[in-house]
């Protein structure tokens, strides 16, 4: 790996380095105060998103409650991007009746990884407040289509789950394989099921909004000395 | 959210319901002073035809209406107060709704009760009722239940623990009120009979257990010729260790009492805080023998005008007792009654004749005393009685022990009607007593500090209301604690007679629901509840929203009589049987809908001990287990383990299965034990 030239350097070569097209033009630093904010907004933005998706560590992305008449109060399960809680062994407990497995056998790799992950995809949100050019997209991007691949997993896993019951279940024969809905009612058995998105989710997508607010205005901000620059290199 | 809408719209039309009945009792009882509450009138009055067709179909008056609303509960909604009532000879206790009366929970405290395995198999019941076994080769089936104490902090209910005695056996029992469930029976040493408890002091630290057929002490024998000198009554004060939830009969005590037949107890709070009162009868010391011509108990203990009694420094026993000051029954450290008198522990004050209950008022300044054969109810003031013992206001009786001047001790007496036993107080400076032989409770007012609390005059009887019949104990809300709470009072009736259908000879008693909510001669009888099994004596009500028992076991794996996780705790996966000569260990799991594992196989003559954890997390998820011919059977609430012990003495395929309906699939909740013949039997068969 070669070692980056101090950014000085790079701004006293004649010609524009790969670093430097990557990096693209400071921000003038002689701006006037009321157009400094120009230039910090996309990266107070991002840094707000990468917040975001950090605290949302902390909090359920998903939730289903189950409803039938022996429980008044409903079972529920919250899901994290590292853990469920809730009802988890009660509502295994009546899944083996219809041949349904665990639900801790779900999604395994994903929840071991998904903390480091999601401070990957924070930190390079925070290395993007570094990038003044079009490149900044490929950084925020992970962080941006973040909440899809989550619900995109998680559907997968209830498909899996939902369509690989054990035949040899004790209700096989009255419950068909089913998929239950990622989102709103649906219905196993005497079980009214309700899907809701919580809290972390709906951060993780309000990160995803932010980080598209950012890009327009890093646009706005950066691409005119962009533009400069490669006319003055030109 | 469609739910939420629904619940709002029914919530709302039970609002509405609930205004028009009552403005149809509102209008009923403006209509009270005509003939019959037909309803013609109350249609006139422009109340729904509906309501008042269905109350004139049933034949229901306007007090009926408005009794059935105030004791309506409706599907789903809980009761205000909880009852705990003892369950009289049937030697348990039960936990009632109040005000709907339901009978929530049988908790089985003096015998066996299969519902909750207690005492068919499941090790910890076993050893907690041997452990009130008075001989070890005699086993108590049962117990004659009498006063529940719920535990007191600062005078005041908890809701931790309840204690309650067994009469007939001298034996004491304590409750944890966390799971409902008996974790201690302990014996009296030095008693075989029990009455003045159980009682709590304000703060739990003693349990009261007082005698009452006075006996040799220490379960000895002496001829009844031999009754003055060798015949003995006592008090017990058993320490209460509340970390533990034990008693700890280490170190507990108890005094040496004259022959006289204690009876009752309470505990002084605030002003009376470190006292004890107990009365008796049978100061007369009759010693019956009727069939010899001698006078038979119940005349020869009712000749004199009055009995003692008993004032006991309480604080000061207890220092006696812990510098060793005593002497060892069976055992057990006493406090001899020479030595109770030497430390001034023992006052007597004369009481009107054969009294039943002494019950202290909430601020602590005055005993309440009723002679069941005298009509008035006899008021002490506790300041009186300290006077009285500082003036050095006695004469000592047969025995020596001190007794003070009726005269200078007694605050009033109240004129109530017949029968007088028991009494109990309100929030607004009333006192109830029921009244035996006029079957009746009487509502009287409180004078000195309670004066103020209601606008009748100190010291009178205000209303009095019949019940249905030959009323014993009677219990308010709360109505023997410092505080009080009013509102509901429940007149436990001996007989019922015509009140309920006939179910043969044996008649239910009846306990009775009484709305005490407002001053005056307002009190109303609400409701009949029939209680059929054992005759209650003593209850207490207590505030629902004190209690906060758990929903299911802390942990899988729940020993409930250590309330700590089993060693024997099995988690999925972890099930096994092991074999070591002829000793059998199994582990099993219980959820819905298997055991684990299902086929058990032993031989004839195996020792077998079994554990079983119910690995369910869900409220109502428990499971039985019973095996056939073994008089196995248990109840696993969930997370609990159990474990039972028995000899293999008899070969056979035994279905082994789940007794509580946990599921769907709950007659699939079953398995075999298989008991091979041993090889010697069957030789000896195919020989």
């Amino acid at each position: 790996m070669s070692v980056r030239p101090p950014y000085r350097r790079v701004r006293k070569m004649a010609t524009m380095s790969v670093v430097k097209k990557f990096f693209g033009p400071r921000a003038p630093a002689d701006a006037p105060p009321d157009e400094r904010i120009r230039y910090r907004l996309p990266a107070m933005l991002l840094a707000t998103a990468a917040v975001l998706l950090l605290i949302s560590i902390f909090l359920p992305y998903w939730k289903m409650t189950l409803m039938a008449p022996q429980y008044p109060g409903g079972l529920s399960v919250q899901v994290y991007v590292n853990q469920m809680t809730g009802d988890v062994a009660e509502i295994d407990g009546l899944n083996h009746y219809i041949g349904m497995r665990p639900l801790g056998e779900a999604a395994q790799l994903e929840r071991s990884m998904s903390i480091a992950a999601i401070t990957m995809l924070s930190l390079l949100l925070l290395a993007a407040i570094f990038i003044n050019t079009k490149w900044v997209t490929l950084l925020v991007l992970p962080a941006l289509l973040m909440p899809f691949v989550f619900l995109a997993d998680m559907y997968f896993w209830m498909r899996n789950f939902g369509l690989n019951l054990d035949p040899t279940a004790p209700l096989s024969s009255s419950i068909e394989p089913f998929v239950p809905p990622i989102l709103g009612e649906g219905l196993v058995g005497q079980f009214r099921t309700i899907a809701e998105f919580q809290i972390g989710l709906y951060m993780a997508f309000l990160a995803s909004f932010i980080i598209i607010v950012a890009l327009y205005f890093h646009r706005r901000a950066f691409k005119p000395l962009v533009e400069k620059m490669e006319a003055g290199a030109a | 959210m469609a739910l939420n809408n629904r619940n709002f719209g029914r919530t709302k039309a039970i609002v509405a319901f609930l205004l028009v009945l009552l403005l149809a009792v509102g209008l009923f009882a403006s209509c009270r002073d005509q003939q019959e509450p037909g309803s013609e009138q109350l249609e006139e009055s422009g109340i729904s035809s509906d309501l008042a067709a269905i109350a004139e179909a049933r034949g229901l008056t306007p007090d009926d209406v408005s009794a059935a609303l105030k004791t309506y509960t409706p599907s789903g909604t809980h009761d205000e107060y909880i009852l705990f009532a003892s369950g009289g000879h049937a030697g348990q206790v039960y936990a009632i709704g109040v005000p709907s009366m339901r009978i929530l929970k049988q908790i089985a405290v003096f015998t066996p009760e299969p519902w909750q395995g207690y005492g068919y198999g499941a090790k910890g019941s076993m050893e907690v009722l041997a452990g009130g076994y008075v001989n070890e080769d005699l086993p108590l089936t049962w117990g004659d239940t009498h006063h529940p104490a719920l535990s007191e902090t600062g005078g005041e209910y908890d809701g931790d623990w309840l204690f309650i005695n067994d009469k007939a056996n001298a034996r004491v029992a304590v409750i944890d009120l966390r799971d409902f469930e008996t974790k201690q029976i302990v014996k009296n040493p030095i008693s075989l009979s029990d009455h003045g408890g159980t009682f709590s002091t304000p703060d739990t630290e003693w349990v009261i257990e007082g005698g009452q057929y006075a006996a040799p002490l220490g379960w000895s024998y002496s001829s009844i010729e031999n009754y003055r000198d060798d015949y003995r009554g006592m008090i017990t004060l058993w320490k209460f260790d509340r970390e533990a939830g034990r008693i700890r009969p280490e170190e507990s005590f108890a005094m040496e009492l004259p022959p006289y037949w204690q009876d009752l107890c309470d505990a002084g709070k605030l002003v009376s805080d470190g006292w004890i009162f107990c009365n008796s009868f049978n100061t007369e010391m009759a010693t019956g023998g009727v069939e010899k011509g001698e006078p038979a108990f119940e005349s020869g203990a009712s000749q004199r005008d009055m009995d003692y009694l008993h004032v006991i420094n309480l604080d000061r026993a207890v220092e006696v007792a812990a510098a060793g000051n005593t002497t060892e029954v069976n055992g057990f450290p006493v406090i001899s009654l020479d030595t109770a008198l030497e430390e001034e522990l023992l006052y007597f004050v004369p009481e009107p004749k054969s009294p039943h209950g002494v019950d202290v008022t909430p601020g602590g300044e005055y005993l309440v005393i009723s002679g069941k054969l005298d009509p008035h109810t006899t008021v002490f003031s506790f300041e009186k009685i300290m006077a009285a013992i500082e003036a050095g206001d006695y004469e000592p009786d047969e025995y020596g022990v001190p007794v003070l001047n009726f005269d200078s001790v007694m605050e009033t007496q109240v004129e109530l009607g017949l029968g007088p036993l028991h009494t109990q107080f309100d929030d607004k400076g009333y006192a109830y007593t029921s009244l035996f032989l006029d079957s009746a409770v009487a509502r009287w007012s409180l004078g000195g500090p309670y004066a103020d609390l209601n606008d009748d005059p100190d010291w009178t009887l205000v209303q009095k209301t019949p019940v249905h019949y030959n009323v014993g104990h009677l219990v308010a809300a709360e109505g023997d604690t410092v505080s009080p709470d009013g509102n509901y009072l429940v007149s436990m009736n001996k007989w019922a007679v015509d009140r309920f259908a006939n179910v043969g000879p044996l008649l239910p008693q009846n306990f009775q629901l009484i709305d005490i909510a407002n001053p005056g001669a307002t009190m109303q009888l609400l409701y009949d509840m029939p209680i059929p099994d054992g005759e209650p004596h003593y209850a207490q009500i207590i505030k629902a929203d004190k209690l906060e028992p758990w929903e299911v076991y802390p942990e899988v794996g729940w020993d409930p009589i250590t309330q700590s996780v089993s060693p024997h705790a099995t988690a999925a996966g972890e099930e096994r049987i092991e074999r070591d000569g002829n000793n059998v260990e199994i582990w099993m799991t219980a959820v819905r809908s298997h055991f684990t594992p299902e086929h058990v196989e032993i031989r004839k003559g195996d020792h077998v001990t079994w554990h079983i954890t119910n690995i369910e997390r869900a409220y109502d998820a428990t499971h039985g287990f019973t095996i056939p011919a073994y008089n196995i059977n248990l109840s696993l609430e969930p997370g609990e383990t159990e474990t039972i012990e028995f000899e293999a003495t008899h070969d056979g395929v035994f279905s082994y299965y789940c007794t509580e309906f946990c599921s769907a699939l709950h007659l699939e909740m079953t398995g075999y034990l298989f008991i091979e013949p041993d090889d010697s039997q069957a030789f000896s068969e195919s020989d």
